[in-house]
């Protein structure tokens, strides 16, 4: 039976990982490397790395780190932050990244999902949606959630789907940060709209948000998070322990 | 040493660095004589059936592949590479492949029910169906990591193992000293480190 996956998820700076992380027998708790190492070795299914880097700079170093990741990782490998172009797409497969996740570059270029696509293979491109409820609709926002496109959510990620994304990060803007819990409505929205894998983000605060999610919404395929994993408030092992004694398919 | 056999497909970084991270030499090269010289030989592949099989029979590769199978030395396909093993594919249409393993590639949907999602992405346990020493640091059950929509059918008694998506699907063959993995050992942790590392450690056999 396939199992629902956990994903840790590391914000990257210039070459660091951003939030504060605090392991036993981490001995770098900011080296990106060190730490994907670290949560690959303890029950991680699956890594997203996303590049917050603005300069020249800080993306190459980003590259460096995703090379060297890649050489001493053998789980899948997401890539994320500042993917606009083919060349972006091709500059991080080629570093190791197994698939590549868009936003704010797929609202800029309505093109780039099904050139991706058509060019690697749906499996590699990942359609990540920040998401949030604005006037009883659920709207696409852009630029790491601070401008409001518009768009009504669920049908661009229908859009997106039909043109090749093959799995869908949603990320809700109302429940990030909140650790109240996964946005379950709002999953169950895009659950009901798209047929290929979903991942939720956002809302995470405890063991239990898991359960919740995976029992509530049985069309979500991952449960995605960062601070929760990186404070050490949820191991991910325990967790994954945990959701098995509750009947929830998982790699323990 | 091993040769991953480079056919402009794909992304062979990680199967490189798995390879290393066993301690196994590795070499991605698309020269005969390198791949002759090799003590195994992978045969990776991602994307479609027809533009891979293109691909390996316009570099000349898949007659050197038959080739150096035919000889005995072990051959390992890993996901549509495992795929090119079969006598053909249904994917978009129908595709000859290498034909060293009797049996055709079929799409998941027809097997699977509808509400199944495709591909069968993620980690899957395997059901093993046959002894093998490619499972010889493994156990049934254990997780392995799959991205696929197509699977290899009609090979009963070659499959290795298979995985439970709705329906069996086939997960590992072999027909002597050619067999092959769905799923991705690059991508499955310990667990399928210890595959490659089984696989590293065959040697190459007079054809019975």
């Amino acid at each position: 039976m396939i199992t629902k996956r956990i994903i840790p998820c590391l914000d990257v700076k210039d070459g660091r990982v951003v939030k504060g992380v605090n392991f036993q027998g981490l001995q770098d708790v900011s080296s990106p490397v060190a730490l994907a190492k670290f949560y690959s070795e303890n029950g991680a299914d699956e890594l997203v790395f996303y590049d917050i880097t603005a300069s020249a700079e800080g993306r190459r170093l980003f590259t460096d780190i995703l090379t060297e990741t890649a050489r001493q990782v053998f789980i899948p490998l997401t890539v994320g932050g500042g993917i606009n172009t083919l060349n972006d797409f091709d500059r991080v497969l080629k570093c190791g990244a197994d698939k590549v996740s868009v936003n704010s570059g797929a609202i800029r270029n309505p093109g780039l999902v099904e050139e991706a696509a058509k060019r690697y293979g749906s499996q590699c491109v990942v359609l990540s949606a920040d998401v949030k409820r604005v006037e009883g609709t659920y709207r696409v926002f852009a630029k790491g959630g601070r401008e409001d496109t518009g768009m009504e959510a669920i049908s661009w990620i229908k859009r997106c789907v039909d043109n090749g994304a093959g799995e869908i990060v949603v990320n809700s803007i109302n429940t990030d940060g909140v650790k109240g819990g996964f946005d379950l409505e709002m999953l169950q929205a895009v659950c009901d709209a798209v047929s290929v894998p979903v991942i939720a983000s956002g809302g995470a605060g405890c063991m239990e948000d898991f359960t919740t999610l995976f029992r509530t919404v049985p069309g979500v395929d991952a449960g995605l998070a960062a601070s929760i994993f990186h404070f050490g408030e949820v191991a991910i092992p325990e967790l994954k322990q945990m959701l098995a004694r509750e009947g929830i398919p998982m790699r323990v | 040493m091993v040769a991953i056999v480079d056919y402009g497909v794909g992304n062979l970084f990680s199967l490189k660095s798995s390879l290393a991270a066993i301690g196994a030499e590795a070499v991605v090269t698309s020269d005969p004589e390198v791949l002759a010289a090799a003590d195994q030989i992978i045969l990776p592949g991602v994307g479609a059936f027809e533009d891979a099989a293109k691909k390996l029979r316009d570099t000349g590769l898949d007659e050197v592949v038959k080739t150096l199978a035919a000889r005995g030395k072990p051959l390992m396909g890993i996901c549509l590479g495992m795929q090119m093993l079969f006598e053909k594919s249904y994917e978009f249409g129908e595709h000859p492949g290498l034909g060293l393993i009797p049996g055709a590639v079929k799409p998941i949907r027809d097997v699977i029910p509808a509400d199944y999602k495709i591909p069968h992405i993620g980690w899957n346990g395997l059901r093993f169906r046959q002894e093998s020493p490619l499972f010889r640091y493994i156990k049934e059950g254990d997780f392995v990591y799959f991205v696929h929509s197509f699977y290899a059918a009609d090979c009963p008694e070659f499959v290795l193992a298979d995985t439970e998506y709705g329906a069996y699907l086939t997960a590992a063959v072999a027909k002597g000293n050619v067999m092959g993995c769905q799923f991705h050992p690059e991508k499955s942790g310990a667990v399928g480190l210890s595959i490659l590392k089984a696989f590293t450690e065959m040697k190459e056999e007079a054809p019975c």
